[in-house]
């Protein structure tokens, strides 16, 4: 059998939707329910042995069309960076406030994407941020939490 | 009929709705100009904004989108002959040749001439056809229903995949698990939360949707060193000449027009098969029909051979909303997506819309009218002003697609749970993504998961646990004999393709 990253995604996926089917098993229903012909665990251990069956039938099919992929070609130092910020961003949003977090996350993306015109970056993080909150606070009435305007007083 | 059609023109011709369609067709052009990114990527962005509308114009404004992001693919698909999106692939068969022989704006005029006639045809054929089939529909029980959506998940399968079935059906079954999270309808029991409250309601549709679409694709495009906008930066420099379509031209557009509008919508309502299987037929088709002193201009300029694509698969956009708005199934990962919306706002399409919210299923009708006028008169003359606004630099391209998806995602839930949860589907997505394994299965898996789940329930319980309610209707029996078939008919060209 060749071992290639589907035929890896596939075995993934076979565990994946073993442990799934064991979970599904473990959910817990009333007494009543345990021997009716329809419970809250029956759609999820169907699901769990259909990705059995597909994930399986991948893993021992010849795959003709193997997907190589090149990896020195891939940019995964910036992808890895950009993960980072987001995951630093959704961390600081709720303390911080919208404003400030997303403005220096579009800044931080920019320059780690390799932009270095300080004034377009500028303008399109902050001015832009600030212009898109209007937009949804002040027009389309959606409520954003920021602790940080609130403080320095220009949201209520 | 009447008094819900006036009711549909009167919402439709608002001022804010001519606006909505007039923005939605405007941001569509732009991001279906741009390879890579989709009119599901496009939708998905806008789903954010449309929960400040009510929800006719949230869904008029999905449509506007929809449309303009199949005319801005079939743009970069006839300058550079590079499709934006994979239906308009067809129509770079002769566009891209007519552009290289100097007549870029000809080519440009006879797709938008072909949209506008298809996407209008097609409206018609669905104004008529919509209400005959939420009628039928509504002898649908729930077997049928079930062996409904088994057909739309196949055939989506089937279809987008590439060859790939098996893959696709993976991607099936991983969005029906994702959809399974949280409570149970009915009974109330927390499934796979592993005690954690944030789960409890559920995965939220949008999260899955920014996540595997506009997220990981943003995501692949900086993985794979892609540059989207530098097709555009090509079109804005592109010398397109004149305009104005002959007399001869337009006695070829006449014929192919009506035959294409035909075959793009019959296709666009089946389940899953969409503008790309009804452009590729309606060219193919089209080469059969037509004069061999034609037939020999095919792939080098055919007038013919643009028009037919352009107009199948404007009508097949039209036709992929039948099963929506009818049965409350979508036809395709798009379709799939508004549905997601629609269910956001509390509504649930189905036979009933029409009868129960007849002022959303009828002014979406008539707002795809508007919308072709519209991108006929807005999109043919800006298109190179358009893509001088699309040639903005990737390093801005991609934080703002990043920071539209997490904005759409924080302003639903005030929640950084969700917004952790949405990179981690993204990067397994992405990964996904590199390996070919496609994402319309997930989301339209995704979508109907509940009600699969809701209509499997039903039929189980009426037929005491027993399976026999599959064959029990002849309806249920014919609607997975074609499940049937297509999945045979998958099995044999993935056997005769091996062989070959």
């Amino acid at each position: 059998m060749n071992i290639n990253t589907t035929k890896i995604i596939s075995l993934l996926f076979f565990i994946f939707s073993a442990f799934y089917l064991y979970t599904a098993y473990q959910i817990q229903v009333f007494a009543f329910d345990e021997n009716a012909p329809f419970n809250a665990r029956t759609f999820p251990i169907y699901l769990g042995y259909s990705g059995l069956f597909f994930s399986g039938l991948k893993l021992i099919l010849p795959d003709p069309d193997t997907i190589k992929i090149e990896h020195r070609t891939l940019e995964y130092k910036k992808t890895a960076l950009l993960i980072v910020i987001a995951i630093i961003y959704g961390a600081t949003i709720l303390k911080v406030g919208y404003f400030l977090t997303t403005s220096l996350f579009l800044f931080a993306s920019y320059y780690f994407l390799g932009e270095r015109r300080w004034v377009l970056m500028f303008l399109l993080s902050f001015p832009f941020v600030a212009a898109f909150m209007y937009l949804l606070h002040g027009v389309l009435e959606i409520y954003l939490r920021d602790p940080f305007l609130k403080s320095i007083g220009v949201m209520g | 009929m009447i008094e819900g059609i006036l009711v549909g023109l009167a919402t439709a011709l608002s001022f804010k709705n001519i606006f909505m369609v007039m923005i939605g067709c405007f941001f569509g052009t732009i991001i279906g100009m741009l390879p890579g990114l989709g009119p599901m990527t496009a939708i998905a962005l806008m789903i954010p904004i449309t929960y400040g509308f009510d929800p006719a114009t949230g869904l008029i404004l999905m449509a506007g989108v929809y449309y303009g992001a199949v005319f801005g693919g079939s743009t970069s698909s006839i300058l550079l002959n590079a499709p934006g999106v994979p239906g308009t692939v067809a129509t770079s068969f002769d566009g891209y040749p007519m552009a290289q022989q100097g007549k870029a704006g000809k080519a440009l005029a006879i797709a938008a001439w072909s949209s506008f006639a298809g996407g209008t045809l097609s409206a018609i054929y669905l104004l008529f056809m919509a209400p005959s089939l939420s009628k039928v529909s509504l002898s649908f029980r729930s077997p049928d229903y079930f062996a409904l959506m088994i057909l739309g998940l196949t055939a989506i399968a089937a279809f987008s995949s590439k060859g790939q079935f098996l893959k696709a059906m993976m991607m099936v079954v991983l969005g029906l698990m994702l959809a399974s999270v949280g409570q149970d309808s009915l009974s109330d029991i927390t499934r796979f939360t592993f005690d954690n409250m944030n789960l409890t309601d559920g995965i939220s549709f949008v999260l899955v949707v920014m996540s595997t679409f506009a997220m990981s694709e943003a995501l692949t495009i900086i993985l794979k060193r892609n540059d989207p906008t530098a097709a555009a930066k090509q079109v804005s420099l592109t010398e397109l000449g004149s305009i104005k379509i002959n007399k001869e031209e337009r006695g070829k557009m006449y014929r192919t027009i009506p035959r294409s509008s035909v075959i793009g919508f019959l296709i666009g309502v089946l389940p899953g098969a969409g503008a790309t299987i009804a452009s590729f037929l309606a060219y193919g088709m089209e080469r059969n029909l037509v004069k061999d002193e034609e037939k020999e201009k095919f792939g080098k300029g055919s007038v013919n051979g643009l028009s037919a694509p352009e107009t199948a698969n404007n009508a097949a956009c039209s036709g992929s909303f039948v099963p929506m708005l009818t049965l409350g199934i979508p036809g395709s990962g798009t379709t799939a997506v508004m549905l997601g919306a629609l269910l956001g706002f509390g509504i649930q399409p189905g036979p009933r819309l029409y009868m129960t919210n007849p002022e959303i299923f009828w002014s979406v009708i008539m707002s795809m009218y508007i919308g072709m006028v519209i991108l006929l008169i807005l999109n043919l003359p800006l298109i190179p002003y358009i893509a001088r606004i699309l040639a903005v630099p990737k390093n801005y391209l991609i934080p703002l697609i990043l920071f539209f998806s997490i904005t759409g995602i924080y302003v639903m839930s005030f929640n950084n749970f969700d917004i952790y949860l949405m990179i981690g589907i993204a990067v397994v997505a992405t990964f996904l993504r590199l390996y070919d394994f496609p994402m319309p299965p997930l989301i339209l898996a995704f979508v109907l998961g509940g009600l699969m789940e809701e209509n499997l329930r039903r039929s189980l319980l009426l037929s005491n646990g027993s399976w026999e309610f599959l064959w029990d209707r002849t309806l249920t029996i014919c609607i997975l004999i074609t499940t049937i078939l297509i999945v045979l008919w998958h099995i044999y060209k993935t056997f005769t393709k091996n062989k070959s």
